[in-house]
């Protein structure tokens, strides 16, 4: 699962992306990490993240199978922390976004006192990534680069429908709709905020960043 | 997946929701349907989108109204007024769609969910890349692209051809026939899905021919393809790919990292 690796955009781009995931290793510290996959998120949540998840439970921003009419006129936009914490049940992946370099070292560092015993990544540009985990007192340990997209990348779409595509890795996130939006934004019929929790419902790991989608969206409409 | 004839309003919400542009509308039935050979089975539609389940004849006859005074309506765009999504039961080998293209199916070869394996992610645990090894993913169809198998098995038997070893627990690896050769079984090499990941390792000292031998086979598919390496650092949290990537002319801005508080028993 690269479902974070190979977000699309400049070094620049990346500066309010942090993605912390901790994930246990299956048939080695899998048994009772349930537990501890819960603590992860509780410890994130105090640390102001953007988006929360678990890759087999969905996110703070959810679909509802049960809509009634009015939501076309009052959609409900207040993220969800309390059913991802209380959802865990077993072994996966559960991460946090966060749009601020100081967010996530206080979040390592109390992680680190935390001693949950799962493997901890950032998702994030490489020096910036380091950087935190120095300020939090660690090197780190194992990395992997992404060298971005080989083949017909003309089959690609252009780089701002790219750069918020991307961002659910597993490509629930197709170029039609992405544009859609943007140019909905652009047209006055959604808010950024409104365009942004629109995407991010549609990635169950929740890794989806809706602050960096946010400022994207604010760009396109300039 | 299908879309109930009998609930479908042609609203088109779901057109623009489908990530490889399977579903369209019938100008003539009024009615959106899916283009089965293309729809990969990633269940985006029916998990993604928000419904109501309101009755069809009632939304027909208002967006009628609606048309005949020249009214436009501006209804959330994720949403299916009617609930007229509906998943197919998948058989062989119809199924190895859904399992390569819905993130949140676990794969039975590898019991993780996604389409690859752990990685690095947990090689402060597992040690699988150890140090002066580098872990390689290869992945196809992403961002949004799809690919068939057939095209995935052409690079598996280039990197055959150069003595590289499958990781075991990959789903790739799980589909092919001969690992040696890199031979994808046959009834699903016409399948399409979302994306798939093909993992192995090398020494650090093969990572150039193997760049430019998987460089040199992309450009021959019906797709796209994302490559990902990855290394064990030294104490000091350096790593000897830096030098060797950048030798080679690949420039690498975003990564995973992982910070080593891992431990073998929780």
């Amino acid at each position: 699962m690269t479902n974070t690796l190979h977000r699309y955009g400049s070094s620049d781009s990346f500066n309010d992306d942090y993605i912390v995931f901790a994930i246990p290793a299956r048939g080695i510290n899998d048994k009772d990490s349930v537990e501890k996959q819960r603590r992860f998120l509780e410890i994130a949540r105090k640390h102001h993240p953007v988006n929360m998840g678990d890759a087999s439970h969905g996110a703070i921003f959810r679909p509802s199978k049960e809509l009634n009419p009015t939501v076309h006129w009052r959609r409900e936009l207040a993220p969800d922390f309390d059913t991802v914490v209380n959802c865990v049940s077993c072994p996966s992946t559960v991460a946090a976004v966060f749009n601020d370099p100081d967010h996530v070292v206080a979040f390592i560092k109390e992680l680190k006192k935390a001693g949950l015993g799962l493997s901890i990544n950032i998702s994030a540009a490489l020096d910036k990534a380091q950087e935190c985990a120095r300020r939090a007192g660690l090197e780190r340990h194992s990395v992997e680069y992404s060298l971005g997209f080989f083949g017909q990348t003309d089959r690609m779409a252009d780089r701002q429908t790219l750069e918020l595509a991307t961002m659910c890795g597993h490509g629930m996130l197709s170029f039609n709709f992405v544009r859609k939006l943007v140019e909905w934004v652009k047209q006055g019929r959604r808010s950024p905020q409104q365009a942004s929790a629109t995407l991010a419902r549609f990635c169950s790991c929740g890794v989806f960043n809706p602050a960096r989608a946010c400022r994207l969206f604010e760009e396109a409409k300039k | 997946m299908h879309i109930d004839q009998q609930k479908c309003v042609a609203c088109g919400n779901c057109v623009a929701i489908c990530p490889m542009g399977a579903i369209s509308i019938d100008s003539v039935k009024n009615r959106a349907y899916v283009n089965a050979d293309e729809c990969v089975e990633c269940y985006t539609c029916f998990r993604g989108m928000s419904m109501e389940r309101l009755n069809p004849t009632l939304v027909r006859g208002i967006r009628r109204l609606l048309k005949i005074f020249r009214l436009r309506f501006d209804p959330e765009p994720d949403v299916c007024p009617t609930s007229a999504i509906a998943p197919d039961e998948l058989t062989w080998p119809r199924v190895v769609r859904r399992a390569f293209s819905d993130p949140v199916v676990t794969h039975e070869s590898t019991g993780v969910h996604g389409r690859g394996t752990e990685e690095v992610k947990t090689n402060d645990v597992t040690n699988r890349v150890g140090v002066g090894e580098v872990g390689y993913v290869v992945e196809f169809g992403r961002p949004t692209v799809g690919v068939r198998f057939r095209d995935i098995e052409k690079m598996t038997r280039a990197l055959a051809q150069m003595g590289i070893e499958f990781e075991p627990k990959n789903p790739v690896t799980h589909m092919m026939t001969d690992k040696k050769s890199g031979k994808i079984r046959d009834d699903v090499l016409n399948e399409k899905i979302l994306s798939a990941i093909v993992e192995f390792k090398t020494r650090i000292e093969n990572v150039p021919a193997v760049l430019h031998r998987v460089d040199e086979v992309s450009k021959t598919l019906d797709t796209v393809v994302a490559v990902g390496v990855s290394t064990r650092c030294d104490e000091s949290g350096g790593s000897a790919l830096d030098t060797v990537l950048s030798g080679e002319g690949f420039s690498f801005v975003r990564g995973k990292t992982n910070l080593g508080l891992g431990r073998v028993s929780l």
